[in-house]
């Protein structure tokens, strides 16, 4: 079962709505204690990184969730939760992933925020992109990106530059697009993930 | 590659659709929920819900249909029409819409923009835009066309991506309904003015109308009602030509 990390960024509907479809069951976590009965968890996440670090700070989550050895999947602000620092609010984050989330710089044919689908290619191999075509298109909404890095991205996208679709590193996944609201390989991703 | 979207929109009345729907094997017709999974299946990029009822009762509905339609469709929705506050736009938001659309409440009341866009973030906020020419000049009208204002339309435009607007929704209204195609004259003109996703709206006829669009005016959407829910132009067979034209499309 999926324990959803409740700490007050962004509404959850559509995602639990997805979860329902595929018929994944889920609970919430709101305090350490909960986070025992799941054995994998979501942080969810969409608005501003600094405001919602703030507000993850604010719950007393984040020592126990740097320790957490059970998948983890951040999306969207979620995911750049787990980076070092974010451009946006000039916010020190998480630091389960030493890399940045940074502001996509401004290009007179490209315009921010980034939205709509485009595709993702996968550059290792993952049970998180099993059965998920190479380029395949996911949707985006946002204006902050996290730095491509060989080392961490799992899959990328190219817009402006390239960047980290997706992360990875042991047990912590994340992901810059929304899979609830990506369609059938959108679904297919959460599948994955409650498979893992 | 980012993908040019196609969006049906589908005109909503006490929680049915409205404008005639002429679809192939669909159990009801005035489900609005039954349609957009339809849409979303032929592979629709996106949809927009335009809710026309006029009762007191209007949220209350406007929250059960973006309910019903967030759990069962697997692609991004708007849903627009009435929505005059931030208590509004955030009962629409917690029910699972990704975006809401605004048009004479933010004519009428600009600072709206801002006040969203502070509260929900940019990308909640879509900034619909009736046009008319008069006297030749593109203005801003209301009341679905009939109502001019004093706004010259790209003046308009470029004060909502300033005050917040995420998206700009561009109907001409001396376009809508003709299946002529679209305004591109105007829409490359505003296209090119903003630095915001811009949804083309208006005359959409034929498969060509959409090639045109997108290669004379490079917006990032093209919406249409009719010849969608008449089943004029199939979204598939749409999307293949626009990739035989080399437009990118999601397939």
């Amino acid at each position: 079962m999926i324990g959803i990390i409740r700490y007050g960024a962004g509404n959850i509907f559509s995602l639990t709505a997805a979860l329902d479809r595929l018929g994944i069951a889920y609970g919430m976590v709101h305090t350490e204690a909960d986070l025992e009965g799941f054995d994998r968890y979501i942080i969810p996440g969409v608005g501003h990184a600094g405001a919602a670090m703030q507000k993850l700070q604010g719950t007393g989550l984040i020592p126990a969730i740097k320790a957490l050895k059970k998948p983890t999947l951040g999306i969207c602000v979620g995911m750049q939760l787990m980076t070092a620092y974010s451009e946006e609010g000039d916010a020190d984050l998480v630091n389960i992933f030493p890399i940045k989330t940074l502001k996509f710089a401004s290009d007179a044919d490209f315009k921010v925020p980034h939205t709509g689908w485009n595709q993702v290619f996968a550059e290792k191999d993952n049970p998180l992109f099993r059965d998920i075509p190479n380029g395949s298109h996911f949707y985006y909404v946002h204006s902050y990106f996290i730095e491509y890095n060989p080392l961490y991205t799992l899959a990328s996208t190219n817009y402006i530059n390239n960047f980290s679709a997706s992360i990875w590193h042991n047990n912590f996944y994340g992901v810059q697009f929304h899979p609830e609201k990506s369609g059938t390989y959108g679904e297919t991703l959460l599948k994955n993930f409650s498979n893992i | 590659m980012l993908s040019k979207r196609i969006i049906p929109c589908l005109d909503v009345k006490d929680g049915r659709t409205v404008k005639g729907v002429n679809f192939v094997d669909l159990r009801d017709a005035g489900d609005p929920v039954e349609l957009a999974w339809n849409y979303s299946q032929q592979g629709a990029d996106e949809l927009v819900f335009l809710d026309i009822t006029a009762t007191v009762e209007r949220r209350k509905t406007m929250v059960e249909l973006v309910k019903a339609v967030a759990r069962q469709i697997n692609i991004p929705f708007t849903i627009g029409g009435g929505i005059n506050e931030i208590a509004d736009a955030d009962a629409l938001l917690n029910a699972g819409a990704d975006k809401i659309s605004i048009n004479s409440a933010a004519v009428r009341n600009p600072a709206l923009i801002d006040e969203l866009a502070k509260a929900f973030g940019v990308q909640f906020v879509i900034v619909a835009v009736d046009t008319r020419v008069l006297d030749g000049k593109n203005i801003v009208h209301l009341n679905g066309g009939r109502l001019p204002t004093e706004k010259e339309t790209l003046d308009w435009i470029l004060e909502a991506e300033s005050r917040g607007a995420g998206e700009i929704l561009l109907t001409s209204m001396d376009h809508d309904g003709t299946k002529g195609g679209f305004d591109n004259g105007l829409l490359k003109h505003v296209n090119d003015a903003v630095n915001i996703p811009v949804i083309a709206s208006g005359g959409a006829g034929s498969v060509e109308h959409f090639v045109d669009v997108f290669h004379k005016t490079n917006v990032d959407a093209a919406l249409a009602a009719s010849v969608f829910h008449y089943g004029e132009i199939l979204i598939p067979d749409l999307k293949t030509i626009l990739k035989e034209n080399n437009i990118e499309v999601r397939l």
